[in-house]
């Protein structure tokens, strides 16, 4: 395998370990004001990604980075074509980031309402756009030889994206909820269980549709075994939540994430960015690549780092495996 | 006014305000885990409460370096694609390296010292705080070296078929002469504010209520405090005076900005106060140190510093055609505000030093006010030193490759780099209001009382109430 196809597949696994890491963040933000009925509530849920958040929060950074890296072109032309999406997305984390960390900081009812709709709309505003974002990709958009962006950011609202971006924040809820039922004890476990199934029934249907026109835009064999793995995983997942199995469940919508991604980009290869108008437009793993030489240190550096990262960060997921309720949020 | 000119009003605006609240991350890190560590070593209560205590104003300020980084990354790509074009194969290395290596230990290391007081075995969680103040600090190397980079390129080659830079050796990018000065500059510009902030939280305690049992915690934390300013004081002038004659240098034209020089002088003076024509070409009126900017360029009291006319001339011969001087007000004034405010800082820190000479309290009314300013003057310093590094590469985006004119995104339009800056600008100011008064709500609430909650005593393990929780 030639160092573009690793770099390739290394962005793919950082942009998939960010779904499914941020895809439940998103889906508790979003949850907020549906599970959490009082003020205690809330914090139960917030504290239930709190010590994690900002580590998941990283995979962004990281692929950002190393999209940077190792494909300048892809970055450049990326960034600034999408430009109002990705500003959306900037503004939503950073509401949504110092929400999570002042909500609690003063006592008022009306300073926790404010921190409490940035988290669901910082939440919710990227989980629907990364859709959207992530579906154009694979479409395609108008690219001119010099690989600058020509459309609008109209051309980003076609209705195949809307729909990529409604799958996304579907799985991300469905993904959230699932997550909330594993970590939380009492009755907002129960109410987290019964709303997973029922939005995941809505969310299946979605995801199929998207995966299906997907494939008819671009496919290959391993997309399709993806594709239909990614579903079969999601109804598992569903299967498991409904016998409150929570564990299972949220492997299941953990991986229905992941193989959904996956089957976006293995659609996508070679291309990273293909052109819908001049095809000497279309960005390839090639052609947006860096140098070998750059490649190569890149990929010690991600061998070396990459388990580390793992080893410390599955560590903390162990260190705060705890289920946590109402008893345990302090009074003040 | 076109999209260049929003583009660079946006990353100038957006850099600022993310650096008021890195140093402080950077510096309150490393000295919140030292407290930890006297608490770990000496189980003496005092430590423990200084270290919630700074640890809590840490992580107000903690989120906002976090959530304002994420722009900084994504903005090279919005705003400059053709930069990020141009040198992606050797600037993207360490961003992308920074993230891997430094940022998620940062990260998750900070989550698990937040929630993991009463989960964790003690040594274990002090091993944390240390954890993120390492990949704090370790991630402003490889974010100082991409800089450098721009400052002084080094390891590279421009293709010329592709007319793109690309990486020789990343070795010398990553000891980059540059990178090697101004990390341990900034990084003693970042203590400097935070030794400072100690200083400013502690004395209003210290002198609004002398008599509170907390006395000997306050009284530690200003000492302390004044004693890490000084020492970064001192090592700010250290490393600025051999990062100057190494400017001096690599970009000849940013010193001879700094210092206002138009025309090559051996021996140089050393201006105090330049006033120039309006357009920058003709010196007015100038007070002036012989020898001194011949010493401080070249090391040599009769060393020769080139002028801004000569090297325009010897830029037009090497580059063509152009203007290659920065706006020399700006880099004169702020050469000399980045000095003058940390100056200031370190006096005051050496005031409050006197003031509890042989175990006195300070009462004084002007020390309070002094020591209220105090966080906020090496914070300028910080601000107009970036601004006079960045100011003063002008025009060069990356210097003697690359024009800044030449970076910006083709493919985005004025409307929307207008309302991306307009939009950071709105919610950065807003978000400035919001933390300003959270700090300052929760300095005056000063150190935590650590007397066990009685109600949840007895309660059994599984119930008892987070001991941190959002």
């Amino acid at each position: 395998m030639d160092l573009t196809t690793i770099w390739f597949l290394l962005v793919a696994v950082l942009f998939t370990g960010y779904f499914i890491l941020e895809g439940f963040d998103f889906g508790v933000g979003m949850l907020l004001p549906v599970l959490g009925r009082d003020d205690r509530e809330r914090r139960v849920l917030i504290n239930t990604i709190g010590p994690v958040w900002d580590g998941n929060e990283v995979w962004l950074i990281t692929a950002g980075g190393a999209m940077f890296a190792a494909f300048p072109e892809w970055y450049a032309t990326l960034f600034s074509g999408f430009y109002l999406p990705l500003l959306l997305i900037l503004l939503a984390l950073i509401a949504r980031g110092v929400a999570f960390e002042y909500r609690n900081k003063r006592p008022e009812a009306s300073w926790k309402r404010r921190w409490d709709h940035a988290v669901f709309f910082g939440s919710l505003l990227p989980a629907i756009l990364w859709g959207v974002a992530f579906a154009n990709i694979l479409r395609g958009v108008p690219l001119t030889a010099d690989h600058e962006y020509a459309g609008g950011f109209f051309n980003l609202l076609n209705p195949y994206a809307l729909l990529g971006g409604a799958t996304t924040a579907a799985l991300f809820l469905t993904h959230g909820a699932v997550f909330i039922a594993l970590k939380t004890v009492g009755d907002i476990r129960d109410r987290a269980a019964a709303l997973a199934v029922r939005v995941g029934v809505a969310t299946a249907v979605l995801a199929v549709a998207f995966l299906t026109w997907s494939l008819t835009i671009r496919a290959n064999t391993a997309a399709i075994a993806l594709a239909v793995a990614a579903a079969v995983a999601l109804l598992g997942g569903l299967a498991a939540a409904y016998a409150r199995r929570e564990g299972w469940a949220f492997i299941g919508t953990a991986a229905a994430i992941g193989l959904a991604v996956a089957t976006l980009f293995t659609a996508l290869f070679p291309n990273v960015l293909p052109s819908t108008l001049d095809a000497a437009g279309t960005l390839t793993a090639t052609n947006a690549a860096s140098t070998p030489y750059t490649l190569k240190i890149m990929t010690w550096v991600a061998v070396i780092f990459t388990p580390i990262v793992l080893a410390y960060q599955g560590w903390t997921y162990w260190v705060f495996r705890k289920r946590i309720g109402v008893a345990h949020i302090p009074r003040h | 006014m076109d999209a260049l000119d929003v583009a660079r009003w946006q990353f100038g605006v957006t850099t600022v305000y993310h650096f008021l609240f890195v140093p402080l991350t950077i510096g309150l890190s490393i000295l919140v885990a030292i407290l930890q560590t006297l608490w770990h070593r000496t189980g003496d209560e005092k430590y423990l409460k200084l270290t919630k205590f700074y640890g809590k104003l840490f992580l107000i300020n903690f989120a906002m370096g976090v959530v304002t980084g994420i722009v900084q990354e994504f903005q090279f790509g919005m705003n400059w694609s053709d930069y990020s074009r141009f040198v992606g194969d050797i600037f993207g290395a360490p961003l992308a390296i920074e993230a891997l290596v430094a940022f998620f230990l940062e990260s998750t290391f900070i989550g698990l010292w937040i929630f993991g007081w009463d989960r964790l075995p003690k040594r274990l969680h002090l091993a944390t705080i240390w954890a993120a103040a390492i990949g704090t600090n370790l991630s402003a190397y490889f974010i100082l070296a991409a800089n450098s980079f721009m400052q002084n390129p080094v390891g590279y080659r421009i293709n010329p078929d592709t007319g793109r830079a690309e990486l020789t050796d990343f070795v010398a990018v990553l000891t980059n002469k540059v990178a090697l000065i101004t990390f341990p500059h900034t990084i003693a510009g970042a203590f400097l504010v935070a030794g400072s902030l100690l200083v400013a939280v502690a004395l209003w305690h210290l002198i609004r209520r002398p008599d509170s049992t907390d006395t000997p915690a306050y009284r530690f934390a200003a000492k302390f405090g004044s004693w890490v300013t000084l020492i970064s004081a001192t090592a700010v002038m250290i490393t600025g005076d051999i990062q100057g004659k190494i400017m001096t240098q690599v970009q000849p034209m940013k010193m001879a900005a700094a210092e206002g020089l138009y025309n090559t002088e051996s021996p140089a003076s050393f201006s105090v106060l330049t006033v120039g024509s309006l357009d920058g070409s003709r010196e007015l009126f100038a007070l002036k140190i012989p020898y001194l900017l011949s010493y401080l360029s070249t090391g040599d009291p009769n060393g020769t510093v080139s002028g801004i006319n000569d090297l325009q001339a010897q830029y037009t011969a090497q580059y063509g055609a152009g203007n290659y001087s920065p706006i020399i007000p700006i880099t004169y004034w702020s050469f000399r505000l980045m000095i003058g405010f940390g100056l200031a800082a370190a006096a005051i820190a050496l005031l409050v030093l006197w003031s509890q000479r042989k175990g006195r309290t300070p009462t004084s009314r002007w020390l309070l006010r002094a020591g209220l300013v105090m966080p906020l003057l090496p914070l300028a310093a910080n601000s107009f030193g970036w601004i006079f590094t960045e100011m003063g590469r002008q025009p060069w985006i990356v210097f003697g490759e690359m024009l800044t004119r030449d970076g910006v995104s083709r493919s985005v339009s004025m409307t929307e780099v207008l309302t991306s800056f307009t939009a950071f600008t709105l919610i950065y100011a807003a978000l400035a209001v919001i933390e300003c008064k959270l700090l300052i709500r929760y300095a005056k609430a000063g150190v935590p009382d650590l007397t066990p909650d009685p109600d949840t005593d007895d309660t059994d393990d599984a119930e008892r109430p987070l001991a941190f929780a959002y």
